[in-house]
């Protein structure tokens, strides 16, 4: 097998023109007359990584704070005034990057790319205390609904405090405690401002219908005059081995109804070649209701509801590759363990057939076609990979590097990545006795 | 903003400050173009052609839903369609997985309230094997008794693990309490444990034999070919489909309960209240549909709705707030949800109820209604970039037996709707009277301040209590 399996590769071409603007800013353009739409998106790269100790959570919070106005813009006007010029926004944090996109009709490009800009140059003229404490209560809020009151919900706080050594950027709480979250102050918010949200620590994507240079006149008119930063404090250190060194067994009772097993193995960070690697492997265990975990656990044993597998796509250290198995309900974690565990034996003892290869890059390649059919998905991949490999290009690489993947590779990477001293299960099972009182 | 919302959770800065942007001229757009026609077997095809990027939809909607469902055995038509995959021919299920599979796609089903689809996406290069393949298993499943005994296992699972998550439990059991509990509406279109644990292969083969065939079919194919292809592929794989299948006679889906209430399902020490507050909705067919949805977005339909902005971001009580109708043949919910933190969810209710009373005692002011409307119709292009998306508004369409121009009028359509027509609207389908409002939660918290509203009698239930498997 190789890439000139993939059907129609060169129709997936996404044109893209660079350019930076003397403050640092990135812009990346990419035209699509398809359809008379518009999509911005900034990439900020600061994440949780970026926290200092005892103010976890609070670059998520900061993106909260970042809607709630700036010079010449109203709290939560920015919502407003996207949604009435019939568009769409909204904004996210990762562990090591923020992002904030608008898609808008054409005839509004402008109105999306003012609004971006009043707040990466004049945030702090509207940041209020109220603000920042209601913001910190609906924050508190989010956590609960998304973690605290949802079955598993803490999975995605307590994986990577076992992957990820204490003092290691992707250690810590993304949504950040509730302590942390109290403390966070208006110095916090303006001292976090002038150092990460900066014209040279951000890429700006316009994909869609414009033309490229009344969009660069817009975006020099409202971001050229933003001024460069004074630079950013280093990350701390994110090398890490290759491997875990063992398998670390976590179990945690919780009101839950069925155990749930997040099998867990270092790998290299996104974007390495061995990265591919890993992908296409997880994609041969757990992508499809065809890939092994699947058809095994859940069709022919019947063991488990669900199971599949993935990836954080973190570009730094080391990425992770979870299988993550819900059994059904009354089978004991166990029994499912053990069931996951034999199959990742068996990719390990006889690797992947050509047929299993196969099927999973020809479900890449669709899922590649299908989630860049919207203009707003491929500013953001834009964005990403500028950010994250200073190479948007790479974006139409990406089929091909997936291509390139050997069974010969995957095997080898079965081998030395998916032994035993290599894994971390973080673990769910239903509470047994009656909660003691408190 | 008007009404109780009125403490200005949006500050007009920006509109004061005169520095926004004018908006270039408008750029013209059009949906896809929609042909239709007939095959010699009766079978409806739609074809959308949308050749902007390598990939095609293929829908197969069947006038067969969950309202079909016989009583006792609600659930039926989503095990069916659930079930289609599990073999045809030669093939058992995990042969046909791989199959499509290594075609870079994946078969789907599901049954709607109103119809069941089939559906998958594939790039043009290898859309011939795929949609033959869809076409078998359509057609001529096998439903293997292990197989299909396997997905009714999964659905009950489901419905275990569901007590344990607020969020589904609160959504389900809404409609549990909503409809008078032999209605189809008050138990979940895939069922309950009650209706689900009768249902095999026998009821599944019978239910496909009765209700699947070219009379009841609506094949729909966007994206990247051609009409002249479409038609060639149709009648190819489902010209020669002869079957006396007939669409199925709804049963009496909307029952309500009377008056107004509350039940709490208790869930000790949770940190949220999952709150639902709503009442019977109208059906799809009503002739205020347009007012009501631009009604129901100044309501809780948009981020920037009354709702939300009174409970998120005036009072931050909750990560979010919204209102929604759930459009069907018959009337549907019409349904608040929100979580909130526990010690407050009697002060949330109060704030919906408050909103609630404000939509029904004045008109919106021109600036919420053309937020509403405004967004409405310049975000229509923006809904249907993908393939999957304009083939999903075609299936409504076809389910709704909507007017031939509903697309391109549709803009315009909501831009028309006065000020006059939302109030209307407001008064005559949102009404405080007949609310019902859940909680999923904990009694020792919430209990006492809910009674302290004085709206309505509160009953409390364990979360494993099912109104409609007492019938």
């Amino acid at each position: 097998m190789t890439p000139a399996t993939l059907s129609t590769p060169s129709a997936l071409h996404i044109p893209i023109v660079e350019h930076t603007l003397a403050n640092g800013l990135r812009v990346i353009l990419s035209e699509d007359h398809a359809t008379p739409i518009v999509a911005v998106n900034l990439w900020y790269h600061v994440g949780s990584a970026n926290e200092r100790e005892g103010r976890t959570g609070f670059a998520h919070l900061f993106e909260h704070m970042l809607f709630q106005g700036s010079e010449h813009v109203g709290a939560n006007e920015h919502f407003e005034l996207v949604q009435r010029a019939g568009g769409t926004l909204n904004g996210s944090t990762w562990l090591d990057r923020t992002n904030y996109y608008e898609t808008v009709p054409a005839h509004q490009l402008e109105l999306a790319l003012w609004l971006e800009a009043d707040r990466m140059g004049r945030l702090l003229p509207a940041m209020t205390q109220e603000k920042l404490d209601t913001q910190r209560d609906v924050v508190k809020n989010e956590r609960r609904q998304t973690m605290d009151n949802q079955p598993y919900g803490t999975w995605w706080e307590k994986l990577p405090a076992l992957c990820y050594p204490p003092d290691h950027p992707f250690h810590h709480s993304l949504i950040g405690s509730m302590e942390d979250l109290s403390a966070a102050s208006l110095e916090d918010i303006a001292e976090f401002f002038r150092t990460y949200y900066t014209p040279d620590n951000a890429v700006l994507s316009i994909v869609g219908d414009f033309e490229p240079a009344a969009a660069m006149a817009m975006v020099e008119k409202h971001f050229g005059g933003i001024a460069r930063g004074a630079g950013k404090p280093p990350l701390r250190p994110v090398e890490l081995p290759p491997r875990f060194g063992g398998w670390h067994r976590e179990v945690v009772e919780d009101e839950v109804a069925t155990a749930r097993t997040f099998l867990t193995f270092r790998i290299p960070p996104f974007g390495a070649d061995g990265w591919y690697v890993a992908s296409l492997l997880g994609a041969v265990l757990g992508m499809g209701e065809g890939a092994r975990l699947p058809r095994a656990l859940v069709r022919e044993q019947m063991v488990a509801a669900d199971a599949g597998a993935y990836t954080f796509e973190l570009p730094k250290g080391a990425d992770l590759l979870i299988c993550d198995v819900t059994a059904r309900p009354g089978v004991p974690l166990a029994i499912a363990m053990d069931a996951l565990v034999a199959e990742i034996e068996r990719i390990r003892r006889d690797g992947v057939t050509p047929a299993e290869r196969e099927r999973a890059l020809a479900l890449a390649e669709s899922s590649w076609v299908i989630g860049l059919q919207s203009a707003g998905a491929r500013a953001d991949k834009l964005s990403q990979f500028a950010t994250y490999f200073d190479n948007p290009h790479r974006v139409n690489e990406e089929l091909a590097r997936y291509g390139a993947v050997t069974l010969d590779d995957l095997q080898r990477m079965a081998q030395e990545l998916l032994g035993e001293d290599n894994r971390v299960s973080l673990s769910y099972v239903p509470r047994v006795a009656v909660p003691e009182a408190a | 903003m008007s009404g109780a919302s009125g403490g200005g959770a949006i500050e007009s800065r920006a509109v004061r400050s005169g520095r926004i942007p004018t908006p270039t001229a408008v750029r013209p757009y059009q949906f896809p173009t929609v042909h239709r026609v007939t095959l010699g077997n009766g079978l409806t095809l739609v074809v959308a052609p949308m050749p902007r990027l390598p990939i095609v939809t293929a829908f197969a909607l069947v006038n067969a839903g969950a309202s079909a469902d016989p009583a006792g055995r609600e659930g039926l038509a989503s095990l069916t369609a659930q079930s289609l995959d599990e073999g045809t021919g030669a093939l058992d299920g995990a042969a046909l997985t791989e199959r499509f599979e290594l075609l870079g796609t994946a078969f789907a089903a599901n049954a709607d309230w109103d119809s069941s689809v089939a559906r998958l996406t594939v790039t043009p290069a290898r859309l011939d094997a795929a949609f033959a393949l869809f076409a078998q298993v359509v057609r001529a499943p096998s439903f293997p008794d292990r197989d299909v005994d396997r997905k009714r296992d999964e659905r009950l699972d489901d419905l275990a693990q569901q007590l344990a998550e607020p969020h589904a439990l609160a959504d389900q059991r809404f409609t549990g309490f909503l409809y008078a509990p032999t209605a189809r509406y008050a138990r979940p279109g895939s069922g309950s444990t009650q209706s689900v644990t009768p249902l095999d292969a026998v009821a599944v083969r019978e239910f496909h034999a009765q209700h699947y065939g070219p009379a009841t079919t609506t094949l729909i194919l966007v994206g990247d070919l051609t009409l002249e292809r479409a038609v060639a592929l149709a009648e190819s794989r489902f010209g020669d489909w002869r079957t006396g299948a007939t669409a199925p006679v709804s049963r009496t889906v909307d029952v309500a309960v009377p008056g107004r209430r509350a039940v709490i399902l208790a869930k000790a020490d949770a940190p949220q209240s999952e709150l639902r507050v709503g009442h019977v909705g109208v059906p799809r067919s009503h002739p205020d549909y347009l007012a009501i949805v631009v009604m129901n977005a100044i309501l809780g339909g948009l981020f920037s709705s009354r709702i939300n902005l009174n409970l998120r971001e005036k009072h931050a009580f909750t990560y979010g707030a919204s209102s929604g109708y759930d459009w069907r043949r018959g009337a549907g919910p019409f349904v608040i949800s929100t979580a909130v933190k526990s010690d407050i969810t009697h002060r949330a209710v109060e704030e919906i109820l408050r909103e609630v009373d404000a939509m029904r005692a004045a008109p919106p002011s021109h600036d919420e209604l053309t937020l509403a409307t405004d967004y409405l119709a310049g975000v229509f292009p923006i809904r249907y970039e993908s393939t999957s998306a304009v083939a999903g508004a075609i299936a409504g369409a076809e389910m709704f037996g909507l007017p031939p121009d509903w697309f391109a009028t549709y803009r315009d359509s909501i831009q028309a709707i006065t000020p006059a027509q939302v109030y209307a609207a407001a008064v005559a389908h949102v009404d405080p009277s007949r609310l019902l409002v859940l909680a999923v939660g904990d009694p020792a918290v919430i209990t006492a301040p809910l009674e302290g509203l004085g709206i309505a009698s509160i009953v409390t239930h364990p979360t494993t209590y099912d109104p409609t498997e007492l019938v």
